[in-house]
């Protein structure tokens, strides 16, 4: 039996990709939800909401990195050596945060705006400097023999600010529903009001992206505008429409759950989006996943062990968020 | 490139690997630990191991925060810094990674939450459990980035075909021939280093004039398991070297400082010295004559290779080799000496008084560290002018950043750094200052059990008052 490998892997790595946004997106949204809650208690208790898991949120992003070394190196070397700036700062900036669920329970009374501002900063560079990369990456590297040609700052353009600053309102959302779902009294009360309106500026974005992707590459115009295409991608769109509509829908009736739940389907279908844009390249615009792979010895090797231990993962995790299931409060000190 | 911006892509990945290192190396032994003491507590129902634990494991989860957010930059580094290395023999490494992520990664992940927060939401038989699964995750996780730095040093297993490694063996390429050694050297490090941070901040507290049982227990284990892993390994550290001496002789030839084999003459031992790599000499050599053959070819005649026997472009570093080696042999030695004196002290029952022998520990606490920070230099700078011996060198390995892109990533990686986990030092020592409390875990979380879970949570039944009032809870 014949096996697909670079397809395989391709979607296992868009798989663990589309798992980091949408798990450390909400605990990142977190971070960047931080000003808006001066309240010592509240800032506590949306700490504690994230605690637990935050750290096997980030792990999808080592899985990310690991996949694609195994299986593309090429498109790893190449990928990360463009946006070296940006990464270099979006992983100091994950430190910063990453240490502040540690150090701000464990800090003095005076130390600890330190380690919120930290908190703050980090989740917000983070996510902006991911925005970045994703903007750029849609952009385009330039590849001449296998090794990155572009200049050092190529990864700045209007474009990739502008998905920077959607992936910012993008985390917020899934933060809100997030807090939405975890929390009650006054903090899940602003968390509606601020949910309401991140949809709403996420849908601008999502509108925003969606004529300038298309604009930026034809291949992209391309790939959504020309028949029969357009029929079946049409569902996309309307998908996006539909859970917008729910997500309002259920905000106004003041749901716990199904919000969060929507707004991960919206993000959801954001991501397959520009994953239908950029399919089947691994370096736009140029750069197939079928020639960046790793030889078959490799990822058939890695093959193996991923196809049997990510059920596992997905299992322990889910029993992970079933041990903490339900509200948090005050009354709750994980510290 | 230029040579300058190749040098600070070298700093800064030897500066956040040195910087990682060290927080692995103390969960390693600490999960372990901390598995002993809740196991310990299960079957002994003495709730002094429960107060180690709670105490212990405040410890653990800041340097395993510290761990994971540092180690997030090793994941990324090979691609952003070493496009070279990644680009030829990602498919090698690249896989290990992966094993390594699904493996241990997620399983520590994944059980850190019920193992740090969890004590009132889940049994004890399950949060035992989750001790157990983040301790066989940190060693899973050795085993993996073990596998894949030590085929870095002995590769095999592999083909090179257009100018990329493809790997035709995977076991080989997992056992390589210095896999066992490196393996068994680094959980022995780390199990040692944590051993001596334990025993030293008991010995703090006891010099404090702080005693209780808790303070005492954890001096006893401590170095029980000092006494008994210093000297093996010593053993492994030398079965190491030998091992190297076959694969890698002139990282052996560098460590020793020995330039040159005069016919007939046994190799020497070098106690000191300064090798000058550019006058291909010694300065202040003091050697002991035949030793160097004894130790290394267990015999009073045969030679080991000798640095000016491979060409000028193929000697790591011996100025530095030389000296990282001599501190972890003697920090080693130190070690032993330690549990030495500690099962005379405990024979003169004077473990928990003698201000000699509690002073010495106190002192020996980062000597573990400090040993393993400079077992790390030996063998990877010992490696170079390679990336993978042999196969290729460090400088087609690297990414050809400008020399500003280098200086602005170092320069951030410095600053951030050291303010970040400076403070992460400071906070561990504050915790450690205060020290084990008797009923320390009655402020942790363990007392706020579940409602429906008191009946099989009540080994501890004083740890565990079924309804506590929110006034009666303290927040540390």
């Amino acid at each position: 039996m014949h096996f697909d490998l670079p397809l395989i892997w391709a979607i296992i790595i868009l798989f663990g990709i589309m798992m980091y946004i949408m798990m450390d997106g909400f605990d990142l949204g977190i971070g960047i939800l931080y000003p808006f809650f001066s309240e010592k208690s509240d800032r506590d208790v949306m700490m504690n909401t994230v605690a637990p898991v935050w750290d096997g949120n980030e792990t999808w992003l080592v899985l990310g990195g690991a996949g694609l070394l195994a299986a593309f190196p090429l498109a790893y070397s190449v990928v990360l050596s463009a946006f070296y700036m940006p990464i270099i700062l979006m992983l100091l900036a994950l430190i910063l945060r990453g240490v502040a669920f540690e150090f701000r329970f464990k800090a003095q009374e005076h130390e600890r705006h330190f380690w919120d501002k930290a908190f703050i900063l980090g989740s917000f560079a983070a996510t902006f400097f991911q925005g970045m990369i994703l903007g750029a990456y849609i952009h385009g590297i330039k590849v001449v023999d296998g090794v990155y040609a572009g200049g050092p700052l190529d990864w700045i353009t209007p474009f990739s600010v502008f998905t920077a600053l959607g992936l910012l309102v993008t985390y917020a959302l899934l933060g809100s529903t997030w807090l939405i779902m975890k929390t009650s009294g006054e903090l899940q009360t602003v968390s509606y009001r601020l949910a309401r309106v991140m949809a709403f500026v996420l849908l601008v974005f999502i509108v925003a992206v969606s004529i300038w992707t298309p604009l930026l590459n034809e291949a992209i115009a391309a790939r959504w505008f020309t028949l029969p295409n357009m029929l079946w991608l049409s569902p996309v769109p309307l998908m996006v429409t539909a859970f917008f509509v729910l997500l309002q829908k259920a905000l106004a009736q003041k749901a716990h759950v199904t919000p969060f739940v929507y707004a991960l389907a919206l993000v959801f279908l954001g991501y397959l989006g520009l994953g239908i844009s950029i399919w089947p390249h691994i370096i736009p615009p140029d750069i197939s996943i079928y020639a960046a792979a790793s030889p078959p010895e490799s990822q058939r090797f890695a093959l193996v062990g991923a196809l049997i231990i990510i059920p596992l993962i997905i299992a322990y995790t889910a029993w992970g968020y079933y041990v903490f299931r339900g509200k948090v409060s005050a009354e709750d000190h994980y510290h | 490139m230029p040579e300058l911006a190749f040098d600070l892509a070298r700093i800064q990945f030897g500066f956040t690997i040195s910087f990682h290192i060290i927080f692995p190396a103390i969960t390693i032994g600490l999960a372990s630990y901390l598995a002993v003491l809740e196991a310990r507590w299960l079957m002994t129902k003495q709730t002094i191991f429960l107060d180690l634990y709670h105490f212990w494991v405040k410890i653990f989860a800041l340097c395993f925060g510290m761990g994971v957010v540092s180690g997030l930059v090793m994941a990324y580094q090979f691609g952003t810094n070493w496009a070279g290395f990644s680009t030829f023999a990602g498919s090698v490494t690249g896989p290990l990674l992966a094993y390594e992520v699904l493996t241990a990664f997620f399983l520590e992940a994944g059980f850190l939450g019920v193992m740090l927060f969890g004590w009132n939401r889940v049994g004890p038989g399950l949060h035992f459990g989750a001790t157990i699964m983040v301790a066989v995750g940190t060693l899973i996780s050795t085993t993996w980035i073990l596998a894949s730095n030590s085929w870095m040093h002995t590769p095999q297993g592999i083909e090179i075909i257009n100018g990329k490694v493809v790997p035709v063996d995977w076991l080989a390429i997992i056992f390589n021939p210095s896999f066992p050694y490196r393996l068994v050297h680094m959980v022995l490090a780390a199990y040692l280093t944590t051993a001596l941070l334990v025993a030293s901040s008991a010995a703090w507290q006891l010099l404090k004039g702080n005693n209780n049982a808790a303070i005492r227990k954890m001096l006893s284990m401590g170095l029980w398991m000092i006494l008994l892993v210093a000297p093996i390994q010593a053993v492994v550290g030398d079965f190491h070297g030998l091992n190297t001496l076959e694969y890698q002789p002139t990282k052996i030839a560098a460590i020793e400082g020995h330039w040159e084999n005069p016919p007939g003459e046994a190799t020497p031992l070098i106690l000191f010295a300064w090798p000058d790599m550019e006058q291909e000499k010694n300065h202040f050599e003091l050697a002991i004559p035949k030793l160097g053959s004894l130790i290394l070819r267990h015999s009073w005649t045969e030679q080991i290779p000798a640095l000016k026997e491979f060409a000028v472009e193929d000697r790591p570093n011996a100025t530095v080799v030389f000296w990282t080696f001599r501190v972890m042999v003697g920090l080693g030695m130190l070690m032993i000496v330690l549990g030495a004196f500690s099962l005379w002290a405990r024979w003169k029952n004077q473990l928990y008084e003698n201000k000699l022998f509690l002073r010495f520990a106190l002192v020996m606490g980062p000597a573990g560290v400090i040993a393993i920070l400079a077992g790390w230099f030996t063998t990877e700078i010992g490696r170079q002018p390679w990336v993978i011996y042999g196969l290729m060198r460090t400088a087609d390995a690297v990414t050809p950043h400008s020399v500003t892109e280098m200086g602005i990533s170092l320069g951030l990686f410095v600053v951030i750094y050291l303010a970040v986990f400076g403070a992460g030092a400071i906070y561990m020592l504050r915790l450690i200052k205060i020290g084990p409390k008797p009923k320390e875990a009655m402020q942790g979380d363990a007392f706020s059990v579940n409602k429906g879970e008191v009946e099989d949570f009540i080994i501890a039944a004083e740890f565990h008052p079924p309804h506590p009032t929110p006034s009666e809870r303290k927040d540390d």
